[in-house]
This record gives C-alpha cells, structure tokens and sequence, in this order.
C-alpha cells in the first residue's frame, strides 16, 4: 500500500473520527472551565472515572445511556470538588488539578479492584453499536466516517456546537467568558463569579467524564488500567490550539486524531524501517509543535489561573 | 461567604488545621477500608507496621523515600519560582539512560571517577530535559505544564525505543530490559546485604545543598522574587528568564538525579518500570513540605512510609494496595486547604 492511499480508504477516516469523539468531548470541557477562568488538570482523573463508572453500570445491568448519565454526574462531583478548592479557597490550580488526577485515578483503581477482585482480563459489556444514517453513510469515504458512527460520536459534535452556542450565543455563555476576562465585571453585574466558575468546572468536568465513558463505552467495551492514556493533557494541549475556540478545537481534535489514525497505517507501511516507538512519538511531539507556533497568536482567558476575591485586586 | 485574612493566626490554629487535614485523610482511609470488607484500625495497625515496624520496613522504607526525596526537591525548586515541573518523570528517566549508558560503557574508569561522572551526566541530562520547556515558556510563551506533561510520554517511549534497540539486553530474552551496569558505576550499599543504599546520604546531602542554594544565596533570593512577582522582580533589575532557566536546570538536574540513584544504587539495570510514578509523586511530597527542601526528606519519608506501608498490608489483609494513592492524594488536597485556613477565615455573609 502506498502512504497517499491510507486517504483513500474510508477505514482511516472511520477511525479517524472515532478517535476524536472523546477528545471532541474532553477538549470542550476543558474549554468551558479555562474560558471561566478555572486550569482543570484533573481531566486526566476525571476521564478515568467516567470511564470507569460508565461502564460499571452497564457491567452492573444498567442501560448504556444510564452509563452515560451516571459517568456525567460522576464527573460533576468531580468538578464540585475542584471548583470549590480553586474558586471560593482560591487554592494554585495546578496543584489541585494533579491531586484531583491523582485522588480520582487511585480512586478509580481502588473501587475496581474492589468490585473485581482477582480478575486479569476486565470484562466486556455490550457497547454502544453504530447508527448509520441512511442514505448519507452510503457517501464515499466521509460517508461511513461521519454518518456511520456510534451514537455518541453524534453526540460529540453535538456538544461542540452547543459548547459554542451557549457560550457566544446565550447570556449565561457571555457571563461565563466574562468570569474568565473580567470577574470585577461580572460582580458589578450582580453576578456572582463564585457560582458562575464553579457552574462551568462542574459542566466541563461532566463532559470529560463522557469523554473518558466514550472508551469503555463506543470503542474498548471494557475498563482497564491507564486506559486514558495521556488523551486528558492532550485536550489541554488542544485547547491552547484551538485558541480557546470550539470551532477550531475541534478542528484541532479532528486533526490530532486523523494524524494519530494515520501512524498507525503508516506504522504497517513503513514499519521494519522506523521503530514503533517513533510513530507512538508523533501525536505528543506534534501538540507541542502546535502549542509553540499558536502559543505567540493565542490570547488566553486575562483572568485564566487568577483566583477571585471579591473586593480584592 | 468570603475569606478574611487573618493578620496573626494563633498557634492553636496553626497546630489544629493541619490535624484537622490529617484527620479527614484518616477518614477518608477509614470509609475505604470499610468498603473492602475490612475493619479499619487493625488495617492501619498493618499500614504502621509494615512501614516502620521492623529494621526490615525502616529501611524499606528509607530505599523507597530515596528518589520520592530527589523528585521532591526537582518540584520544590520549580514550584518556588512558579515554574510548573510536571516532567519529574521524564527528567528521572533521562538520567537514568545516562546512568546505564556510561554505567555499561565499558570505560575502563576506577569508581572513584566514574560515579561522579555518571552522576553528573545524569544531572545534566535531567536539567537539559527540563530546560528546553523553560525555553519554549520564556522564549514563545507556550506553558510549562501541558510541555513538561507531553514529554514524560515521549521520554517514555524514547526509553522504550532504546531499551529494544541500542540499549537492549542480549541475555533478556525479549524482555525490555538494559545489561547491568558494571561493578565500578555502581553506589554501594549502606549496609552490607541490604536493599538501603549510598542514593540516600546522596538525597539528604542535596536537600541541605537546596536548602543553602534557597536561604542563603542570591540565586534562591532571585528565585522567590520570581515566584512571588515576575512583574515586581524584572523591575528590580532581575533578570527573570536567566533565572529560569538556571532553576530549570537545577531542578530537572536533581530528578536526573533520582533516575541515576535508583539505576545505579538499586536497580543495577534499566526497564520501563523503573519508576512507578516517582515524578508526579514528587508534586505531592513537595507541597506537603510546603516546598521546604528540609520538609521535603519528611514529607518524603512519610509518602514511602504509606506506600510500603499499604504493600505490606494489602498482602496479609486483603485491601487493594492502591489505597496508598488515594491516601496520599487525599492528604494533598486536605492538606493545602488546611493551610489556607492558617491564614484565611470564612466569613458568611
């Protein structure tokens, strides 16, 4: 097979969007509490739970959108935790955000080993099987890659256009980017900043834990140890990408992933010559790549990392 | 509600906080342990222990606080001057490759020469590692922590390509693993036939030198100045991107050194395990030091003690060992909030 040929098979772009679907979900999460003004860097921990507790209710009997759910409201506990340290305590959010990683992954681990005690291979569950949409999955290529997917890679990009949506198109969305520019702002307002940041941590935090349950639930049908793999830090790479933007973070996201479907494939191309390892490389040395040309253009959010203290300056 | 600050907190307040923190992280354990199907004080009886109730689990361990102590310092030094070293990881991994490959060199160099050299390989190895993000954070801007993040996976894989290509062991039959280095790379140990090892006096002497470096040189003086106000420290003529990019290479120097310690003092050869997470372990024992380098070897010390501590237990009562993560992750996050409340009060309005 030649390299230029991985493009035209429609498999590549199958995975390709597959790949992104959690990323799409993490990255705007990330998004909704960076644009507050709130680092989460415990979406490493928090995808590990929703993962986890998305599919420990449907391996208990529960229904997969009830995993779903269950994974969203896991993940806003999460948020509730995190948001409450960072916002009112106004404690360093970086070193909140590694203890949130590390206190929900261990936490996670703790409870699988409890529920599963002695198992070396984690169990399947029935996951979520692919809606083809008619008539348009039947597209060459982009068909099967956009109308061939599991439910919630539909509900990925659904949750990028309603990221964008709430945020520049509804006044809750203007008042919680103003948090992250001008929080004085909002307090003149009669707005509290407080309820505002931790809203949007809690949201965004919820949407990695969808993100993590799309693993267990859409492609891996099983939980398993360091499955999420880095992808938490990689949405936060993809954020600064996008340029705190849904549109282009998920642009970001999509070519992250097409880039990461095609080292595989060209993993069997060019394999024997170059060492797997290096291909494996790739994706972390291209976000940094992409971090170092959008850093010089990208304005973050003026009170990102800020704590807010009414009556303080 | 509001925090009011609070002009000169009592001693009561300052004993009673962190008390406070340490008794929720107990709480925590307790509700845990209770969910394993265990009774809790028996289990924290086998935590105590297996971590310090025998020569045999102090000087566990002590082995085990070696590198937790040089990742310690690596985040104390950053986080002083607000330089975010999440890349502890990658840092300790790169002096470790220079540890096995100047350690399996065959230089033909007597120890007393060769050791020093490694060590500083290591140090320059690690202090490289992290100065490349520092570069790309004064130079473009780009944030430390999702860089230094990014490389702990590349250096990881880097390791994984040398130790199936360059670096392989001939005798290991497939597995992932380098030769062991030789006699004279090697630092002995403290005691004869006892896992406890010369990395340990290396890790205190550095915390003293850190110590010095902070308190009492104009380096450590710049350094706070950086960490406190970037903006209030260029005024005053310090020149911020030098000094951090000398604390970059300082602190990714000392965990280049924990990669080295445990290669060369412990492990004898490298594989892709070789540390379980001492990097972002090392976040944790820094803040409970309150990014003191003395603090750090206590802090350190208590991490490892509930680390090996949980081992021992999980192996006779039955409760996942992975209670130790959450135990100390737990005392993290109850414990900065506990310290915010030694200089904050809510007020509820």
């Amino acid at each position: 097979m030649d390299i230029l040929d991985i493009f035209l098979t429609a498999s590549f772009w199958v995975a390709a969007v597959r790949i992104a679907s959690p990323l799409i979900f993490a990255t705007m999460g990330e998004l909704i509490c960076e644009r507050a003004g709130v680092l989460n860097l415990g979406i490493e921990g928090i995808m590990t739970v929703g993962a986890f507790t998305g599919w420990l209710t449907v391996w208990l009997g529960g229904g997969l959108w009830l995993g779903v759910g269950v994974a969203l409201l896991a993940g806003m506990a999460m948020g509730l935790l995190h948001g409450v340290l960072t916002v009112p305590l106004g404690l360093s959010q970086h070193v909140t955000g590694i203890g949130i990683t590390l206190l929900a992954t261990s936490l996670t681990y703790y409870i699988y080993r409890i529920a599963l005690p002695q198992v070396t291979s984690p169990p399947k569950i029935e996951a979520f099987q692919p809606w083809p949409v008619p008539g348009l999955s039947e597209i060459p290529l982009i068909g099967p890659a956009l109308f061939a997917q599991t439910p919630l890679t539909y509900l990925a990009f659904a949750c990028a256009a309603l990221t964008a949506f709430v945020l520049w198109r509804t006044s809750l969305g203007v008042a919680i980017r103003a948090a992250g520019e001008n929080p004085a702002a909002v307090e003149a307002q009669g707005l509290s900043v407080t309820w505002l940041r931790i809203g949007a941590v809690m949201a965004g935090s919820g949407l990695m834990a969808v993100g993590g349950a799309f693993l267990t639930m859409s492609a891996f049908n099983s939980f398993f140890f360091e499955m999420i793999n880095g992808r938490g830090w990689v949405c936060i790479a993809l954020v600064v990408f996008g340029g705190w933007k849904p549109g282009k973070a998920l642009l970001g996201a999509l070519l992250f992933a097409a880039f990461d479907a095609f080292q595989v494939r060209l993993q069997q191309v060019a394999g024997g010559v170059v060492p797997y390892q290096v291909f494996l490389m790739l994706p972390y040395a291209l976000s940094i790549l992409a971090l170092v040309v959008m850093s010089r253009r990208a304005a973050a959010p003026r009170a990102l990392m800020v704590p807010y203290r009414a009556g303080e300056r | 509600m509001r925090l009011e600050p609070i002009a000169s907190p009592g001693p009561l307040r300052l004993v009673l906080m962190p008390l406070a923190a340490l008794g929720l992280t107990v709480l925590v354990a307790a509700v845990l342990v209770l969910a394993a199907g265990a009774a809790p004080l028996p289990v924290f009886g086998l935590i105590v222990q297996g971590a310090a109730g025998s020569q045999f689990a102090i000087l566990e361990t002590l082995t085990r606080a070696t590198p937790l102590i040089l990742t310690g310092l690596s985040v104390a030094v950053a986080f002083r001057a607000k330089l975010w070293n999440i890349g502890a990881e990658a840092q300790l991994y790169l002096g470790a490759v220079m540890a096995v490959v100047l350690g399996t060199g065959a230089t033909g160099l007597p120890a007393p020469l060769l050791i020093p050299l490694i060590g500083l390989a290591a140090v320059l190895a690690g202090g490289l590692a992290l100065l490349g993000p520092a570069v790309l954070k004064t130079r473009f801007g780009v944030d430390e922590v999702v860089t230094t993040l990014l490389l702990n996976f590349i250096v990881l894989l880097f390791v994984s390509l040398l130790l199936e290509g360059p670096l392989k062991d001939p005798m290991a039959l497939g597995w992932p693993r380098s030769e062991k280095i030789e006699a004279a790379a090697a630092l002995p140990r403290l005691i004869t036939g006892k896992r406890l090892h010369w990395g340990f006096i290396l890790a205190l002497v550095s915390a003293g030198l850190v110590w010095f470096v902070l308190a009492r040189t104009v380096f450590g003086y710049e350094m706070r100045a950086v960490g406190h106000n970037a903006q209030a420290a260029r005024f005053a003529g310090i020149r911020v991107e030098r000094v951090l990019l000398k604390t970059a290479l300082l602190s990714g120097g000392l965990a280049g050194l924990a990669g080295y310690s445990e290669v060369a003092g412990l492990k004898g050869n490298l594989t892709l395990d070789l540390s379980p997470g001492y990097g972002y372990t090392g976040i944790v024992v820094a803040m409970l030091a309150l990014l003191n380098p003395l603090g750090v070897v206590v802090s350190a010390i208590f991490v490892a003690g509930i680390f090996v501590g949980a081992d021992a237990m999980s192996r006779s009562a039955g409760v996942p060992s992975y209670i130790a993560q959450v135990i100390v992750a737990t005392a993290l996050l109850s414990m900065v909030s506990a310290l915010l409340f030694t200089r904050y009060r809510i007020r509820w309005r």
